[in-house]
């Protein structure tokens, strides 16, 4: 255990170079730094979404691992019937390694489309990682709104206008969706913390059942914020507390990651293009809206530690 | 790149690829925007701050030292250079090269 | 060999045992329900080593199907009328990867209205999948083209669906010859695959994002499969046969030799119709029936052998198609034979919806009809059966 970069640089990267994801892509800083953990005998399955079509345009691959694209909503049905194959053909013993198997999906495609099929396969206990690329909107179609975009949040179908400030709804609390499925395993992590978010990956790889991650991967197009950003906007989320960094394992919620200095929720709005209409007139109550939203939530996150919940 | 594209009877059965990180051989370097980074090895530490936080696996690394950037993939997104805790990293304007 | 009584629903799950597959990932629909039913009990007694994947929708049970099939192992599912709707998108990915399946299908209605009895309106609808289709006449073909539909769909990496009429196949008991345990083994034989996305020494990327450049290749490739499985199937038909007794052939030909006038059918409506033309054959009528076995691939050059002498043909549709026009497998007729030099004339008849009965009666009503036709009556192209007016 515990993430050593000097050692991991030996190794390849098995989400290599020559994708065609933006430059400053979030999701793919998820990916390599997640690949890197799970290292050779891992197989990856996806749900159709920006990292689907960046890293497979035929006849490139930019995956060094077996990777299986399906359908949008399917990236852990199909990792199902791949762990249901992979046990019935090493009880053969047609295969003999173990192998790890993590299904991946974007907020779109776990959040919403897929999550059917995601809650199924976490019932039912396949022993599969699941991680969730979290970029808050359905940027491969250009940035519409999904069940993961925050509250406030301008996209492209929740457009800020003379009558609507953006987003009216609050996001989903999937994390805490997935540890209502009683799993061994839920964890939310961030690209900013990449120590946190690959131990997590590391400590989902050592326990059987199913787990769930959702990385927090910020997306320079869709947030409309400079492009080598991207890192720092992942950090300020997680420094404001609107992404706590935290796990719930066997049902018992753990803070990774307290914050030493607090900064204020409106400091990490003012640089995303997404928020901008936040700022003007009227709407500045939204900040303060999503400010106490922020609080409430890391105060039962909090009294949900101290309880040994 | 010049290959002639195969016909459908050549192509593989199912539309597998089966050569695994056949995208290296899709250059992504000519997507910077007039930018590139470079290190001062002077400062670097070696941390591999920049290695890590990279989306597009352009940073090298041999024998654990940060060796500089492989130009052919870097997009020259600049995140290497917003990562490094020294400052050793500064992105500056390709054509004055 | 063994004699019982089974239903379709029991003679596909007793084939599904004797299969023994890797993977079956399924969920319950009526009338198919039973399939999955005795199928979890085979696995909860240890008769069989499947992993069995009880899903939470049949697009599941169909992505998790076709998944494992990507991993090398041998999968089945059953299903009917919405679990096979709501598969379909999934289907279409199965047959694209090329991967071989096998779904033990119920033939039902699609909603709406929601109606739970027979008639092929959810086959008809995913005709376009890229799956082979074969439609059984009772219990034993259904028992005997799963079975064969294993080795079919592995030797010709296409997906298949067997189907069997809903409640008057699914539920009703019929005399079967149940092969041995070890002869259905011995006949599909180990599965193989060329590739298998489990094998990390050797990692395959399955499912890539294909552009302007390539997708039409891949297509067309795709269709040459379903245009040379005819050849394979045939393969395995004539195997089968030589092994069991059973064979099969993509159509089924009855009384056609010197048939003027003759019926087109899949399913088990085929039952009825012999019986009709046994009647009328006793009066000197000269009719005749073919049934179609597969409906993909398209079998233009049987069809058409049978229908040579045929100068008067009606083709019964237990699906609408809501074209405006003709039903699914009257165009596909009407189309097959319209390059030869006879030019027969070709009426369709939308027949059984929603599990309506069809009887001796009626199908004696169409010959009739083709008679009137004959004697110089003009007749509407396509027309309903048994529909109140």
């Amino acid at each position: 255990m515990g993430i050593n970069l000097k050692e991991l640089s030996k190794q390849e990267d098995f989400f290599t170079s020559g994708h065609r994801a933006c430059a400053g892509c979030g999701p793919a800083i998820a990916l390599r730094q997640a690949l890197l953990v799970a290292g050779k005998d891992t197989v990856v399955s996806f749900s159709t979404g920006c990292m689907e079509v960046v890293s497979t345009i035929f006849p490139y691959t930019a995956w060094k691992v077996p990777y299986i694209h399906s359908l949008f909503e399917n990236s852990a049905a199909t990792m199902s019937g791949v762990e249901a194959a992979y046990n019935a053909l090493k009880r053969k013993g047609k295969i003999k390694k173990d192998i790890n198997l993590i299904a991946f999906g974007g907020d779109g495609g776990t959040y919403d489309i897929g999550l059917q099929a995601l809650s199924g396969a976490m019932e039912r206990g396949h022993n599969m990682l699941y991680i969730c690329y979290d970029n808050q909107a359905y940027m491969n179609t250009g940035i519409q709104r999904s069940g993961a975009t925050p509250y406030g949040a301008s996209t492209t179908t929740s457009p800020s206008g003379k009558v609507i400030p953006g987003k009216t709804r609050r996001r989903k609390d999937l994390t805490e969706i997935m540890a209502a499925h009683n799993i061994p395993y839920a964890a939310q992590a961030s690209i900013s913390d990449w120590r946190d978010y690959m131990t997590k990956v590391e400590k989902a790889r050592s326990i059987k059942g199913p787990k769930f991650i959702v990385v927090f991967a910020p997306c320079q197009l869709g947030w409309y914020y400079k492009k080598e950003d991207t890192i720092k906007i992942a950090d300020m989320a997680v420094k404001s507390r609107f992404w706590p960094l935290y796990e719930v394992e066997n049902g018992v919620h753990k803070i990774t990651k307290d914050p030493k200095k607090v900064i204020p929720v409106e400091d990490w709005l003012k640089l995303q293009g997404r928020f901008r209409h936040l700022f003007k007139g009227e709407n500045k109550k939204i900040i303060e809206e999503i400010q106490r939203e922020v609080d409430m939530r890391w105060e039962r996150l909090k009294k949900l530690e101290e309880a040994g919940l | 790149m010049a290959k002639k594209k195969e016909g459908w009877k050549e192509l593989p059965i199912g539309a597998i690829i089966v050569e695994p990180g056949s995208s290296r051989k899709f250059k992504t370097g000519d997507w910077r925007e007039g930018k590139k980074p470079v290190v001062d090895k002077d400062k670097c530490t070696n941390c591999l701050f920049c290695w890590i936080s990279c989306p597009d696996s352009a940073i090298i690394v041999k024998d654990g030292e940060m060796k500089g950037f492989n130009l052919d993939y870097c997009k020259g997104c600049g995140i290497c250079f917003t990562q490094c805790p020294v400052n050793a990293i500064e992105m500056v304007d390709e054509e004055k090269e | 060999m063994k004699v019982a009584a089974k239903t379709a629903n029991e003679a596909m799950a007793e084939a599904m045992r004797q299969i023994n597959p890797d993977v079956v990932a399924a969920y319950p629909i009526t009338p198919s329900t039973e399939i999955v039913q005795i199928f979890s009990q085979f696995v909860a007694d240890g008769l069989v080593d499947t992993e069995f994947v009880p899903v939470e929708s049949e697009h599941s049970a169909a992505s998790a199907c076709t998944a494992a099939a990507a991993a090398g192992a041998r999968v089945m599912t059953a299903t009917a009328s919405q679990g096979l709707a709501l598969m379909n998108e999934v289907l279409f990915v199965t047959a694209g990867l090329r991967l071989p399946m096998v779904i033990c299908e119920i033939a039902r209605t699609l909603s709406a209205p929601i109606n739970i009895h027979c008639d092929h309106s959810d086959t008809m609808d995913q005709r376009d999948t890229g799956w082979m289709q074969f439609y059984a006449e009772d219990s034993q073909e259904a028992y005997d083209l799963v079975i064969q539909a294993v080795k079919i769909t592995e030797e010709a990496f296409l997906p298949a669906m067997v189907s069997a009429d809903a409640f008057i196949l699914s539920h009703s008991l019929q005399r079967i010859e149940m092969l041995d345990d070890k002869d259905v083994q011995n006949f599909i034989g180990e599965h193989k695959t060329p590739f298998s996305i489990l094998d990390t020494d050797k990692p395959i990327t399955v499912g890539p994002l294909d552009l302007q450049d390539y997708y039409f290749e891949h297509k067309r490739s795709e269709a040459q499969a379903m245009r040379d499985a005819g050849k394979v199937i045939e393969k395995v038909f004539s195997d089968f046969g030589k092994k069991f007794g059973r064979k099969y052939n993509l159509i089924e030909e009855y009384k056609m030799k010197d048939a003027k006038r003759a019926i087109v059918l899949m399913g088990s409506t085929a039952g009825t119709a012999k019986e009709v033309v046994d009647t009328l054959r006793a009066d000197g009528e000269k009719v005749g029936l073919v049934k179609v076995f597969a409906f993909r691939p398209w079998p233009t050059e049987e069809v058409n052998q049978a229908l040579k002498n045929a100068e008067y043909i009606g083709v019964m549709d237990r699906a609408e198609g809501m074209s405006g026009f003709g039903a699914p497998l009257f165009t596909e007729i009407r189309s097959s034979l319209y390059d030869e030099n006879k030019n027969p004339d070709i009426y369709g008849y939308v027949y059984g919806l929603g599990g309506r009965d069809t009887t001796p009666g009626d199908i004696k009503k169409v010959f009739d009809d083709l008679k009137k036709v004959e004697n110089g009556k003009k007749l509407d192209r396509n027309n309903y059966l048994g529909v109140r007016e």
